[in-house]
């Protein structure tokens, strides 16, 4: 008889600690960010979709076509082309295309690298309503059409 | 409970009263998963429960066979994405296990904080799901609240929230840095207090306990015969955990206590978990101020990796029992076979003979507390 | 001046639907952006300023949709459940004096009036769960009804307690006799009370807060509120009392919800917290009862947000083992109270 007495006292006495509580969290400021009113700012490492590298001076890609990242991928996401031209040294890149819709930002291709010629770029918004916009992204284009500018 | 047993499946119960069969179907309102129950029902209470798994099998183990061993380390992540850490750890160290790979101390106790900093976020989103089926919806925003700031520092050292893809044979794949290790420190002071408004707001809730007490019983045998491993075991009064009874990385050097209680019961498992978050708390402290300085990754790993011929095995506690690889080699760098051992998959059977007598929301709560993650089930 | 008698009815008709319709919609809401704030997030902001519209937006959308009814559901049944549910909830607001001046009818039973209409509440959702010939619905309907039954008796016996008290059951009368200073309101004048003058003596219910817990959990359980909303959301996995309503059907069962959240909270204010009086004694107007009914729907939000469900037979054990004996052991002390002093 006296453990119902205490046991509804103390869980009476619960209950209005449970109310207190999230009353004290009813006043506090909100914790959400309003996309796409806000947005935050990526973190420096953020893997993002993968994009060739520029080399500052030049503005061409820095990728000699070694094909490494082609093989370190899981996924067979990549498939690149290159020519070795006159007068350089290395070979350098003509075709590299993408596979985004395999893609699982594993970074192997990154780090498989040999000369850093690829990096994580900060980009989300990655949403689209074709899926030729996934499928085969060239990504050596941008280089040509920043080199052209 | 006296229950009476089911004569045969779909038919009637002992003394004639008919049952019915009710699919549990694999969309659920709660947040479990892929996963179709077949209750056989009498009236309100279940009398024979058949999971039905493999709506989300992805053959990541076939998967093991056809890639390399560093093409396979997205796929670890992958396995049970909320604790994703423990997975790759195991993978990575069964690796370097088999090759005799040794792993600098820094990068262990890295390894370390990051895994315990998954279990907590882990234990955070089960907390949020468990009390959404119950019935209270807001803990589970103020769980998803603490656990953005463990996702955030994540983020910040390995680019991913979710799938992370950190370990890397021989150590890590980058360097933890300052901001990092302030942000863990302060996460800790931040969480302990929080923690102690769950109490109160949960725990101590006597709607939450009268829910929860006395529900569920599994005795510490069922375990046994199942092979129940993780909250569910320790919270039948055995205090086994991978961590102190197959000891790997550091954890040796680090105090920690194994939560156990030996109710057996709903209130049991969910008092392991809770308590399990403060004793990660605790070891995310002790790590953080012993970490040595050092090299990040061992050096002079191959870059191909290949294993002699043989049989390699490595267990990790992942936040919900013990997870396992072994990965059988015959000298390519392609491994044989790769096994994944679950901790869900076994913590799912035994809801078969557990759940048997219970009324429903009884069984729901049940399975609740077992923390089931589906593509963990189904790999 | 006094308006002719059928236009009053008439312009108190137009006013309870008006009142009644404004509130369930935004209720809604209060509660969403209630819920909103115990979590922590915004809520709904993007339909209209802060999300003002968006009740409107959820009632075009409901009323556009189809309105099925199911094959070998009983149809006349099926369409009158809503209409039974919600009438009764406008009865009773016309039993309750809003303010001095504000009353529909002055019904010297008021209070057993607005329990008999109440009562009807619990036939009108028998009638949908059954009429929708869904097996769920119907173990649905019943848990509801046997819920309802199991709270309506620690309700009554509490009220009888009051009425002891006050002794008159004009609803009226009852917050008249609460004017005055706060501490004249029911809730508090069992304790000690000033009104016989000078230094008061001894009230004649020394549990009157205790009574005004149970009226409310009462009141929360017969409403289907959280926690104890086994009809909306347990069976979550099954299928609730009301699955086979759709469209309006299913807007109408939850324009009735807030309706009778309304008049219990109306009721509490009345029978406990002193109608229309204000808390120190001057200005009293309608004003002061909105003020109070709001603070009570604000409590009624802030429970469902904070607890977890009660599994079905623990909530009619709280009723049936703890409820009514405590409702019981106040009675026997007030009467035992008014007999001595």
């Amino acid at each position: 008889m006296k453990n119902l007495f205490k046991e509804v006292w103390t869980g009476f006495g619960s209950l209005l600690t449970g109310m207190r509580i999230t009353l004290e969290q009813f006043f506090k400021p909100q914790v959400t960010v309003h996309y796409p009113h806000e947005s935050l700012k990526m973190a420096k490492r953020y893997r993002g979709h993968v994009v060739l590298v520029r080399d500052t001076t030049t503005g061409k890609s820095l990728c000699i076509a070694c094909k490494s990242c082609e093989k370190a991928c899981p996924s067979d996401c990549i498939v690149l082309d290159g020519i070795k031209r006159e007068g350089e040294k290395k070979k350098s890149v003509t075709d590299f295309k993408l596979d985004f819709t395999k893609c699982s930002l594993c970074g192997s291709c990154v780090e498989a690298c040999p000369i850093d010629a690829l990096e994580f770029s900060k980009n989300y918004n990655l949403a689209s309503t074709t899926k030729e916009s996934f499928y085969q992204i060239d990504l050596y284009k941008p280089t040509l059409e920043a080199k052209a500018e | 409970m006296q229950f009476e047993k089911v004569v045969n499946v779909g038919g009637t119960t002992e003394s004639g009263r008919e049952t019915f069969v009710l699919n549990l179907g694999p969309q659920h309102p709660a947040t479990h998963g892929v996963l179709r129950i077949k209750l056989t029902m009498d009236g309100e209470y279940v009398m024979h429960a058949e999971p039905v798994c493999g709506y989300i099998h992805r053959m990541h183990e076939k998967m093991g066979e056809n890639r390399t061993y560093a093409q396979f380390l997205p796929n670890t992540s992958r396995i049970d994405y909320l604790s994703a850490m423990h997975y790759t750890h195991a993978f990575v160290g069964a690796v370097e296990r088999a090759a005799g790979i040794e792993v600098p101390p820094r990068a262990e106790y890295i390894r370390v904080i990051t895994s315990e900093l998954n279990r907590v976020s882990s234990h955070l989103v089960w907390f949020g799901a468990f009390l959404l089926d119950l019935g209270g919806f807001t803990p589970l925003l103020y769980a998803f609240d603490d656990r953005e700031k463990i996702l955030d520092l994540l983020e910040a050292i390995t680019g991913a929230r979710l799938t992370y893809c950190y370990y890397r044979f021989g150590g890590l794949c980058n360097d933890v840095d300052d901001d990092f290790l302030r942000g863990t420190r302060d996460f800790v002071q931040y969480m302990r207090p929080r923690l102690g408004m769950y109490r109160k707001l949960v725990t101590d809730n006597i709607i939450l306990r009268k829910r929860l007490e006395d529900i569920g019983p599994i005795s510490a045998e069922m375990c046994r015969k199942y092979g129940a491993t993780g909250p569910v075991i320790r919270g039948s009064g055995i205090p086994c955990d991978v961590r102190r009874v197959e000891p790997y990385s550091v954890y040796p050097e680090l105090e920690f206590d194994i939560p156990h209680y030996p109710g057996g019961d709903c209130m049991a498992r969910y008092d392991v978990r809770m308590e399990e978050m403060e004793q990660s708390l605790r070891i995310i402290e002790q790590a953080v101020a012993k970490l040595p300085e050092g090299p990040h990754i061992a050096p002079k790993v191959p870059r191909v990796i290949k294993l002699p011929p043989g049989d390699f095995y490595y267990a990790v506690e992942a936040a919900r029992g013990r997870f396992a690889v072994r990965i059988v080699s015959d000298g390519k760098d392609i491994p044989y076979r790769v096994r994944l051992r679950t901790p869900s998959f076994a913590n799912l059977t035994l809801f078969g003979e557990a759940s048997q007598g219970m009324l429903l929301p009884d069984a729901l709560a049940l399975m609740g507390t077992l923390d089931l993650v589906i593509p963990d089930i189904d790999r | 001046m006094s308006i002719p008698e059928p236009f009053r009815l008439l312009a108190y008709l137009v006013g309870f639907l008006s009142f009644v319709g404004l509130n369930a919609a935004y209720l809604v809401w209060v509660e969403r952006k209630g819920a909103a704030r115990f979590q922590r997030r915004p809520g709904p902001t993007e339909v209209g300023y802060a999300g003002l519209l968006q009740p409107i937006a959820d009632a075009i959308k409901l009323m556009t949709k189809q309105v099925l009814v199911p094959l070998e559901a009983d149809r006349t049944l099926f369409r009158l459940a809503p209409v039974f549910v919600l009438t009764p909830a406008l009865m009773c607001l016309a039993t309750m004096p809003f303010s001095a001046a504000i009353g529909a009818i002055d019904f010297n039973l008021g209070l057993i009036m607005v329990f008999a209409f109440g009562a009807i509440n619990v036939l009108a959702i028998m009638l949908g769960g059954w009429a929708s010939r869904n097996k769920y619905a119907i173990i649905s309907a019943a848990r509801v009804v046997s819920q309802n039954v199991a709270y309506e008796i620690p309700m009554l016996l509490v009220v009888i307690t009051l009425l002891m008290v006050t002794g008159t059951m004009s609803l009226r009368e009852i917050v008249d006799q609460q004017a005055g200073g706060f501490w004249n309101w029911n809730v508090f004048n069992g304790i000690w009370d000033f009104r016989g003058g000078g230094w008061g003596h001894i009230g004649s219910n020394p549990l009157a807060p205790v009574t005004f817990v149970i009226f409310f959990i009462c009141m929360l359980a017969e409403t289907n509120r959280a926690p104890f909303d086994m009809a909306e959301a347990e069976s979550e996995l099954v299928a609730g009392a009301f699955t086979e309503y759709a469209g309006m059907g299913f807007g109408v069962f939850f324009m009735a919800e807030y309706a009778n959240i309304l008049v219990g909270c109306s009721l509490a204010t009345i029978l406990f917290f002193g109608g229309w009086h204000s808390p120190i004694g001057i200005l009293p107007g309608l004003l002061w009862f909105l003020v109070k009914l709001y603070l009570l729907i604000f409590t009624v939000v802030w429970i469902r947000w904070t607890f977890p469900r009660t599994q079905f037979y623990k909530l009619l054990n709280l009723s049936w083992k703890i409820l009514i004996p405590v409702s019981l052991i106040t009675l026997v002390l007030t009467s035992v109270m008014l007999k001595l002093f």
